[in-house]
């Protein structure tokens, strides 16, 4: 009875994404009932409306390109989502996040799937911030969704959050490169980070598990905290995350072509010396990857990203919007730091305080263009006072000139006419004595 | 062996057309007298090996030599940290087979590509080749020369290309493009048991045409082939070109016999089985064939055109250091 009620428990808590563990002690305590009451129908219930509502689930898949990440989505999916017709990143060369959506349905269960891919990661001759288009991607999916999440009308909020973000691995054999690690110290807070050892028929069995030993000590060495799978109350379950956890990372191959191996049909990839299988789980762990992201994680994953890494980017968010004082739209409820009431007040005051430098500010700068006013007037008056000197003083240069000249001319004048009178005088005398000649002469 | 000789047209002077002799002279013995005398002093050989980490370098030269001649032939040196800026490091060894001796040097590049800003990861690469040019030519310059010059110049770089699948990375281009004129280089796809047979087939050709696109001529250089017979081997040869391999050091049985291979949960990868990998074309045309003509490339067309850009440098204006610590009016009576 116990056990079943446990795996209710359980059940629900899956279903409708919280963790049943916290109400542990108030179960205990619990009654046995006396007749059917009816409850126990209740997980049926939320499964028939999840199963109408559909889910989403959003993957992201990073790593350098000829890792065989489509390959890999092809052969989990069991789909062709990047065919001949529909290339995949890998054909076209451009260095942003693709996304591509597909809608896959199973047993009456619709999943929205979405697939990130970045091509054009780490494949460059200098790769430093290539990580950043990548940030941003995320950061502005967190974006979105905690705007839908704070506006009014919240009937739809679609969730395209990044779930989970499987990070490949070049199998090397020798550990993880420099940008390996700087990517993951990166992006291990802001999603769920699993790493996989690409193309893993490259290396042998002992190859591969010096090489798992290696990565997970290094990933530890630089603290990076990758996807941890939950402990459970269950026993067999906490046996099977035990296997999972000594495998990581998971080493995988993928293939979609079928083979024929022993008259089975198979998937794997034909080599000259022998046929690696897939599904086969002595050759590589695809299928505890599958298993693990499909069949029984999914929902841990989408709750992990939304208690944790959602959560996370949300507080730091607001906290950095608030203590800006700018947009006041998304500060509506909890802070961390201080009341409302007193932050408003706080508010106030640096406005007040705002508003008097400003007023400070315009006076002086009144004062200032009052001042040059001033000033070019007084420059202009000085300017025009001494152009009517200079003027008056042309004009008595010029007076001066001409009576100069007037005076001259009445010197001659009266030069002219003493002259003139000297000659009259002299005519009058030479007539008066030709007269006196001719009256004396006659005589 | 011919007893008589046929004298062919060579220059005037000679008697025209081909007669043969009356007698036997002996010239053809010139052979023996050459290989004996090669057994005695021995040869170098220089090979250098470059490519990200990870890639099988070292193991593919241990197995070209079947031997521990790499850096890291001393203990399972899996979880060296990879270095912050290209190394150069070279390790030599005396290896001996059927009379003959090679002195053989291998020189690795830890660090190349490996680092999240790559840019100018070839210079000390370039520089490095440069170098053993240089001490080369101050030998020759010498006006006591020694009898043998010992000869540490870069006769082949083996470049490994990492098995992507797709095409060429900008780094690789990059790389080759600029040292294709010092050195020989030989396009190698690395860790190629991770491609199936028709993938190995479409990278290849993708590779070839992009080398060809970026105008990158690995060896064997077309320019260099001599006369027809040249040209059909190596046009064969660079049909192949680049070699798809695998490497291994570790034996296993297979069918009764003991052989170089890697063991996966699905089979045995044999090293030396055409079917497989093209290693044992890598080590033929490497070793078996074209080791000598490696030496002369790099001795007639590498250093001479270093040799000249270095002399018409130096001789034309006043600056960079004489050879010889002569001055520059000396100089130029030393070589008239």
């Amino acid at each position: 009875m116990l056990a079943n009620q446990r795996r209710v428990r359980r059940r629900i808590g899956l279903l409708c994404g919280f963790n049943l563990k916290k109400k542990k002690s108030v179960f205990q305590q619990q009654k046995n009932l006396d007749g059917y009451v009816g409850f126990a129908s209740l997980p049926n219930q939320v499964y028939r409306k999840s199963v109408k509502r559909g889910f989403e689930f959003t993957l992201m898949v990073v790593g350098e390109s000829g890792l065989g990440k489509s390959t890999l989505i092809n052969s989990l999916f069991l789909t062709d989502l990047y065919s001949a017709e529909y290339p995949g990143p890998s054909h076209r060369i451009k260095k942003t996040v693709e996304q591509s959506k597909v809608l896959i349905k199973e047993g009456g269960v619709q999943l929205l799937l979405t697939i990130v891919d970045t091509p054009g990661f780490g494949d460059a001759v200098d790769n430093s911030n290539c990580w950043q288009p990548i940030i941003d991607h995320i950061d502005s999916k967190f974006e979105d969704y905690l705007n839908s999440e704070s506006r009014v009308n919240r009937r739809q909020m679609p969730d395209s959050r990044i779930h989970c973000c499987l990070y490949f691995i070049a199998p090397s054999g020798h550990g993880l490169k420099p940008l390996d690690i700087e990517f993951m110290k990166r992006l291990h807070e802001k999603v769920n980070v699993i790493p996989l050892i690409a193309k893993a028929d490259t290396l042998t069995p002992e190859e591969c598990q010096q090489f798992k030993k290696q990565i997970m000590r290094e990933i530890q060495e630089h603290k990076i905290k990758i996807y941890e799978f939950p402990e459970t109350d269950d026993e067999e379950e906490n046996r099977l995350v035990k296997k999972i956890k000594d495998k990581l990372p998971l080493a995988v191959v993928g293939s979609n072509t079928i083979i024929e191996v022993n008259s089975k049909r198979v998937r794997g990839r034909q080599y000259p010396w022998g046929v690696a299988e897939v599904e086969n789980s002595d050759h590589c762990d695809f299928t505890i990857l599958r298993d693990m992201l499909i069949r029984t994680h999914m929902q841990d994953l989408k709750d992990v990203t939304n208690n944790v890494h959602y959560e996370n980017y949300r507080s730091r968010k607001l906290a950095a919007v608030t203590y800006n004082g700018v947009d006041n739209n998304k500060a509506k409820g909890q802070l961390s730091t201080k009341s409302p009431l007193a932050q408003m007040e706080e508010e106030r005051r640096e406005h007040v305080a705002k508003m008097k430098k400003m007023e400070m500010e315009m006076e002086q700068v009144f004062e200032m263009k009052v001042k040059e006013k001033v000033q070019k007037l007084k420059d202009s008056e000085a300017e025009l006072q001494r152009r009517h000197e200079q003027m008056k003083k042309n004009l008595e240069a010029q007076h001066k000139e001409l009576e100069e000249k007037r005076r001259v001319f009445e010197e001659e004048r009266a030069n002219w006419e003493t002259q003139q009178r000297l000659e009259q005088q002299k005519l009058e005398a030479s007539r008066t004595l030709e007269k006196n000649k001719k009256k004396g002469k006659i005589f | 062996k011919n007893k008589g000789l046929q004298v062919l047209k060579a220059n005037s002077g000679f008697s025209s057309g081909g007669s043969t002799l009356l007698g036997y002279i002996g010239i053809d013995t010139i052979i023996e007298q050459m290989r004996k005398k090669t057994m005695k002093t021995g040869f170098d050989f220089n090979i250098m090996v470059v490519g990200p980490s990870g890639l099988g370098k070292s193991t593919l030269v241990n197995t070209l030599f079947k031997s521990q001649v790499s850096r890291k032939s001393a203990g399972w040196a899996r979880d060296e940290k990879i270095p912050k800026t290209v190394e150069i490091k070279s390790v030599s060894h005396v290896i001996e087979e059927g009379g003959v001796k090679m002195k053989l040097t291998i020189v690795d590049t830890p660090g190349f590509g490996d680092q999240i800003n790559n840019d100018n990861c070839w210079e000390p690469i370039s520089k490095y080749i440069n170098e053993q040019f240089e001490k080369f030519l101050k030998e020759e310059v010498n006006i006591t020369r020694k009898k043998r010059i010992p000869d540490t110049r870069v006769h082949c770089c083996l470049y490994f290309i990492p098995p992507t699948g797709h095409c060429l990375r900008q780094l690789d281009v990059e790389f080759m493009r600029r040292l294709s004129h010092s050195v020989n280089i030989i396009p190698v796809i690395a860790k190629s048991d991770t491609m199936t047979i028709e993938e190995r087939q479409e990278f290849k050709q993708r590779v070839r045409k992009e080398l060809e696109n970026n105008g990158i001529e690995f060896y064997p250089q077309k320019e260099f082939d001599d006369d027809m017979e040249d040209k059909s081997d190596n046009d064969k040869i660079r049909e192949t070109m680049p070699f798809a391999v695998v490497g291994s050091d570790k034996e296993h049985q297979v069918n009764g016999k003991r052989v170089l291979g890697r063991k996966t949960a699905w089979g045995i990868i044999e090293v030396e089985n055409p079917n497989h990998c093209e290693f044992a074309q890598l080590r033929d045309f490497l070793i078996r064939s074209h080791l000598q003509d490696l030496k002369e490339v790099t001795h007639n067309i590498h250093y001479e055109t270093y040799r000249a850009k270095r002399l018409n440098d130096n001789g034309g204006l006043a600056g960079g250091e004489p050879l010889n610590g002569l001055s520059l009016k000396k100089q130029r009576l030393f070589f008239i």
